[in-house]
């Protein structure tokens, strides 16, 4: 047992190094000199020079990154060039206006599709069986910002239900800032319940073929005591997984939701930064979700054997 | 059993003819268009549908058919073209792995996991902020980000028939190992990429929608859906149709898409036909 958290540990580090280098990679990979760049045309000679030995361009490219990744290591992530603010101080305060959202609607979806899938499985073939499997698949379909467009359109527009701009802070008025939420909430959840439900439906009807289950019918135990007590408790884990990558792609599309909703978050900081070429802020915030994601598929990895012990041996 | 075995028949039918659908577009889509699809016609702002322009027109008067019929053009393309290549180079890198093992596939799936490690569209945004939007910046950018996952599915469908004794005997009777990984080693990776290959052809479609939506995949005035959606936005009150129609047309290709890859998984995979 040890011995698999250590290796699964381990095992992160040369993926963060290789990740941070081509984090860095980014920004050199632009034909041109990246001062240049990040100064524009019209800048003066004296504040080039300065630009390139604070970003220590003089020095070779290894001992570049080396320092580079000093800096992160310190949580300096440079400075932004538009906002002439640290990026650390940015991205942090952005990401507590997008995890929220992100968390909210990964649970939520969870909470409903789990229970789907169960019920799908419980009664394969059924009328219900083939309503959970066409509204997942239709969900699985669906292109979340087109998704948010339409929940816009009707809740916000038309019913004139819910705010359509702006953005409230949960620390300064968690109500309303609840209200703003519905929205970008309701189109992360929706997006990511048909994965989640197929998943389920699809480890549960293995399940629910194995001798165990028989064994426990034939124990006299109720429906509903097997399908919760050991139905879903061993065909939970690769649901469990598939949340872990979920996870990943609400992450990778923070960026469009947030866009659709006007919210502040990360994503919308990193879309801003490539209009702006903003390179420091990119990095930073490619850098923190990206470790974001392996940090939580390291957890979901972690917490795998508890789920299926049979793993960690 | 019957029945469900019946749905699964028209599901992948319905796929099938969406992916053929969007071949033909991407050949012939703008040949379709009754109009040039960035032709103004600032008379016909924003009208709705009717004679002259069967599905309406944009905030500049342009036939919103027209730009469908071409962004699906743009939108198939990408996809295609995307595909072929992140295809073509996990496959090589794959097979290389898989085949010759030891410190190289050590090496190369270091790498390749880190490079799954990001959120795909990230790692494509991340390109795209080298790149600056352009078509052919897309499919690098999409190609890169999903080639990891073609990699690990080449390689493990190579580890799994390299020990086989046949592989063994090829090498024997004097077949050279390139001879031997295209004979026999390559055909066992071939169900498996296809079902990737229909899952990621979805993805695809979505990454570019998405990218374009964000103003960072195919540039303006050239229609995709994504970029049609996005400049649609300020007149959403205006005229609704012209967000739900391009939208719409991205949910029917992933949902064909997506149906085909259920039905193709049961094909690959028949003991457990219909539990996915």
């Amino acid at each position: 047992m040890l011995r698999f958290f250590l290796s699964r540990l381990l095992s992160a580090i040369p993926t963060l190094l290789i990740v941070s280098a081509a984090v860095f990679a980014i920004v050199r990979l632009i034909p041109g000199d990246p001062a240049q760049l990040m100064l524009g045309d019209d800048a003066l000679p004296g504040q080039l020079e300065a630009l390139r030995a604070r970003m220590g361009l003089d020095k070779p490219l290894p001992v570049q990154y080396l320092i580079w990744l000093r800096d992160i290591l310190h949580g300096d992530f440079g400075r932004s060039i538009t906002m002439d603010l640290p990026v650390s101080d940015l991205i942090v305060s952005r990401f507590f206006v997008s995890a929220p959202i992100v968390l909210i609607a990964l649970t939520l979806a969870t909470i409903i599709a789990v229970p789907a899938g169960m019920f799908a499985a419980w009664r394969k073939d059924s009328l219900g069986d083939f309503a959970v499997i066409a509204s997942s698949t239709l969900l699985l379909s669906l292109p979340g910002f087109w998704l948010g467009l339409m929940i816009l359109l009707a809740f916000g527009l038309w019913l004139g239900w819910l705010p359509v701009v702006g953005f409230v802070s949960l620390s300064r008025d968690p109500g309303a800032a609840l209200l703003y939420m519905i929205m970008p909430v309701m189109t992360l959840a929706l997006t990511d319940i048909g994965s989640i439900a197929r998943m389920t439906r699809a480890s549960a009807i293995t399940v629910a073929g194995l001798e165990y289950i028989t064994h426990a019918r034939a124990k006299g135990l109720s429906e509903s005591q097997i399908v919760w007590r050991h139905g879903l408790r061993n065909s939970f884990a690769p649901t469990w997984t598939l949340l872990g990558l979920i996870l990943g792609s609400l992450l990778g599309g923070i960026a469009i939701t947030e866009t659709v909703f006007t919210i502040p978050g990360l994503g919308r900081l990193l879309v801003d930064g490539i209009y702006a070429r903003d390179y420091p802020i990119i990095q930073g915030c490619i850098l923190l979700i990206t470790f974001i994601y392996v940090a939580v598929n390291l957890l979901v990895d972690l917490v795998y054997p508890l789920l299926d012990p049979r793993v960690a041996r | 059993m019957g029945r469900v075995f019946r749905h699964m028949k028209v599901n992948a039918a319905f796929g099938l003819l969406v992916l053929l659908a969007l071949l033909f577009l991407a050949l012939f889509g703008g040949r379709l268009a009754p109009y040039d699809p960035m032709a103004l016609d600032l008379g016909a702002r924003l009208t709705g549908p009717g004679p002259a322009h069967l599905l309406g027109a944009d905030e500049f008067g342009r036939d919103t058919l027209s730009r469908l019929l071409a962004g699906a053009e743009a939108s198939a393309w990408i996809a295609f073209t995307t595909l072929a290549f992140a295809l073509a180079s996990g496959m090589v890198i794959g097979l290389v792995a898989g085949f010759f093992r030891g410190p190289v596939d050590r090496l190369l799936m270091v790498v390749n996991d880190a490079f799954l490690a990001f959120p795909g569209l990230l790692l494509a945004l991340g390109i795209m902020a080298i790149y600056g939007a352009s078509s052919s910046g897309i499919i690098v950018a999409l190609g890169l980000a999903y080639m990891p996952a073609v990699v690990r599915v080449t390689r493990s469908a190579v580890l799994s028939i390299r020990e086989l004794e046949f592989v063994e005997a090829s090498i024997v009777i004097g077949n050279s190992e390139v001879a031997t990984v295209a004979r026999h080693v390559l055909p066992n990776a071939i169900p498996p990429l296809t079902v990737l290959a229909t899952t990621m052809f979805g993805w695809i479609i979505l990454a570019e929608a998405g990218l374009s939506f964000l103003g960072l995949g195919v540039p303006p005035p050239q229609p995709s859906w994504g970029n049609m959606l996005a400049s649609a936005r300020p007149y959403i009150t205006q005229s609704p149709l012209l967000i739900v129609l391009p939208g719409l047309c991205i949910t029917i290709t992933l949902l064909g898409i997506n149906l085909l890859g259920d039905a193709l998984r049961d094909f690959a995979d028949p003991k457990n036909a219909g539990r996915e």
